[in-house]
């Protein structure tokens, strides 16, 4: 695609176009967070009076300070971290298991195995069936929730397998000749064959995980203890505009008597920066991973 | 003769399943995570035809027959449902669709490839936030105090007083299709900057010795050659029709516009859950896996039929 030549006229007009839309996209994308990110830093009575651009107009750390003190948000992000890295750990190392299973050529159960998997995509209980189901299982009110029922998706393992298929059959018959039996092998061929895919299928779990609030709401809103730091943002915004959020309440009357105070959009703006912290840190080390293991495990065909 | 080539068949099949007792045996906790996980909850779709009370098992229920798919299809909100969903699934679709290709036709134009690369990182960070964090940043920029939308507005002379857009009815399925297109288009432009990016580059050449411009060249070569990707995603997206995400609307609804935000699991959780009618809000879960099953396959079928590959 290289195409070398003189500037036309179209050339430029249209150079300037893609440009200007390019940097006008960038602005779009990323003010939200700048603007929020300026409102958490900014103290809550004069960010009420609005005009608050890209930096904060009188800078404080007291949004955070209150915020990050209270228990609450503290337990929720104990937690939102533990489901999420358990989540990550197992659901990887499972799906790369079945993964590999199913991608046996000669394995008498393939097919059948693959297709249990395959229809889920399709087919789904419904809310009210599931729900039932995790309460009779025990899950309700329960942390495991968060990691077990999830723990192979079948587009993830899929995703795998295509990888997996496009691997030379040699490394597994030589290390078969070698005595090695499907676990080792596994676990010391396969796994580190894939490690590129992996850490795409890794990275979609977690942020999965971490984005996840629904399920708490179903299943666990009656436990304060495994509340999760995306439920407890979800909650402050449904009560953000009536002032009605426990939370809210609580912040505002611990705030009362001191000089400073914090206001629903400043509580709304920090546990916005706070929530979204992780996923922008690891963003940057993994960003290159999922493109190319995406097309790496062929979406595409 | 035939009971020859049978034995012989299934002395090799069970000599596998010996051969691979290791494999098998590495499946059966993956089967059964699978069944009870996703299986069972479909067992459960006899809630819609018992009037289901909790404590009892699902044995010893009262039968009803149809009687809660009659009263969900006589139902208007019913009907509110489908409209909203089916309008905001295909806003969604469209939208989605065009700004990414637009995206990743101005991305492969771009001859500035640190500047390129900048672009696409930052315009699918938005991908990976949560619905909670994108919604906030959405109610916010919508504010009627200091929203920036309003704000641009006013300085541009177009509005006079700030308007509350998320209290209007109207502009409710907008809001949904411009947030989804600020979230996704960076996501959704990667698979056609990877079609663009297998087509023939002799193809750009001799359009270039024929004189074409840049213009010309996407309108001819760029597009046609993408095609294939385009309807082939578009007709597999149709079959998600009825699911068309729930959180962003649940996020950004509120009592003024819920006639045009409430879709189908809104629905089950206000009409069924919370109202304890259990049996009618699993015959809603039905209804739409039952119609989104059959247009998916037919989606897949369709795009199967254009000679492209299938879904699976």
């Amino acid at each position: 695609m290289n195409r070398i030549g003189r500037k036309t006229w179209e050339d430029r007009i249209l150079d300037t176009i893609i440009y200007i839309s390019l940097i006008f996209l960038v602005i779009v994308t990323l003010y939200p967070f700048l603007n929020t990110l300026a409102v958490s830093f900014n103290d809550a009575m004069d960010s009420s009076r609005g005009g608050i651009g890209l930096w904060p107009r009188k800078f404080t750390l007291y949004n955070y300070q209150t915020l990050l003190t209270r228990n609450q948000i503290y337990h929720a992000a104990l937690v939102s971290t533990a489901r999420t890295v358990l989540s990550t750990l197992l659901g990887t190392f499972c799906t790369a298991m079945a993964a590999y299973i199913i991608s046996r050529r000669e394995f008498v159960l393939r097919r059948f195995v693959s297709f249990v998997y395959v229809l889920t995509m399709y087919i789904d209980g419904g809310l009210v069936p599931t729900y039932f189901l995790m309460r009779s299982l025990g899950m309700t009110n329960s942390f495991w929730v968060y990691v077990i029922p999830g723990l192979v998706s079948a587009f993830n393992l899929i995703v795998i397998r295509t990888y997996i298929a496009g691997l030379s059959d040699s490394y597994v018959e030589s290390a078969r000749i070698d005595g090695a039996g499907e676990f080792t092998i596994f676990v010391k061929i396969i796994l580190p064959l894939c490690k590129p895919v992996l850490a795409t299928i890794a990275l979609f779990i977690a942020v999965d995980n971490w984005n996840a609030w629904f399920d708490t709401f179903l299943y666990n809103s009656a436990s304060a203890e495994l509340s999760t730091l995306q439920y407890e943002l979800m909650k402050v915004l449904q009560s953000a505009n009536t002032m009605s959020g426990s939370l809210l309440q609580a912040l505002s009357r611990a705030a009362s008597g001191t000089t400073n105070t914090v206001t629903p959009r400043a509580i709304r703006a920090t546990m916005t920066i706070i929530v979204s912290v992780p996923i922008i840190i690891v963003y940057p080390f993994l960003q290159r991973y999922f493109v190319h293991g995406l097309t790496l495990g062929g979406i595409k065909e | 003769m035939n009971t020859s080539v049978g034995t012989v068949k299934r002395g090799t099949f069970w000599h596998r399943v010996k051969q691979q007792k290791v494999l098998i045996l590495m499946t059966i906790p993956f089967l059964a995570h699978v069944i009870i996980f996703r299986y069972v909850p479909i067992w459960g779709w006899l809630m819609a035809f018992q009037n289901y009370w909790p404590g009892k098992s699902i044995f010893q229920q009262t039968w009803v027959g149809f009687e809660n798919f009659r009263l969900l299809f006589n139902d208007p909100v019913f009907y509110q449902v489908l409209r909203n969903t089916l309008a905001m699934s295909i806003i969604k679709l469209v939208f989605g669709t065009v700004s990414s290709i637009i995206l990743a036709l101005m991305l492969t134009e771009v001859r500035r490839i640190r500047f390129k690369k900048v672009v696409q990182t930052i315009s699918y960070l938005p991908h990976f936030i949560s619905w909670v964090v994108a919604a906030n940043l959405v109610r916010d920029a919508l504010s009627t105090d200091g929203g920036i939308v309003n704000e641009v507005l006013m300085k541009l002379r177009i509005i006079k007083e700030p308007i509350m857009f998320l209290g209007i009815p109207a502009l409710f399925w907008w809001i949904i299709g411009a947030s989804h297109v600020w979230k996704e288009v960076g996501w959704g432009a990667i698979i056609y900057l990877a079609a663009i990016a297998g087509i023939d580059p002799t193809l750009y050449e001799s359009a270039m010795i024929d004189g074409a411009g840049r213009l010309k060249q996407i309108w001819y070569i760029t597009l046609p050659s993408i095609r294939p990707t385009i309807s082939v995603l578009l007709i597999m997206n149709l079959g998600w029709v009825l699911s068309s995400g729930f959180e962003q609307q649940y996020l950004l609804q509120n009592g003024r516009v819920i006639d045009y935000a409430r879709v189908f699991t809104i629905y089950e959780l206000d009409y069924g859950i919370k109202m304890m009618r259990y049996s009618f809000a699993t015959a809603v879960g039905i209804f739409r896996s039952v119609v989104s099953i059959i247009l998916v396959f037919s989606a897949n079928q369709l795009a199967k039929r254009w000679g492209q590959e299938r879904l699976v």
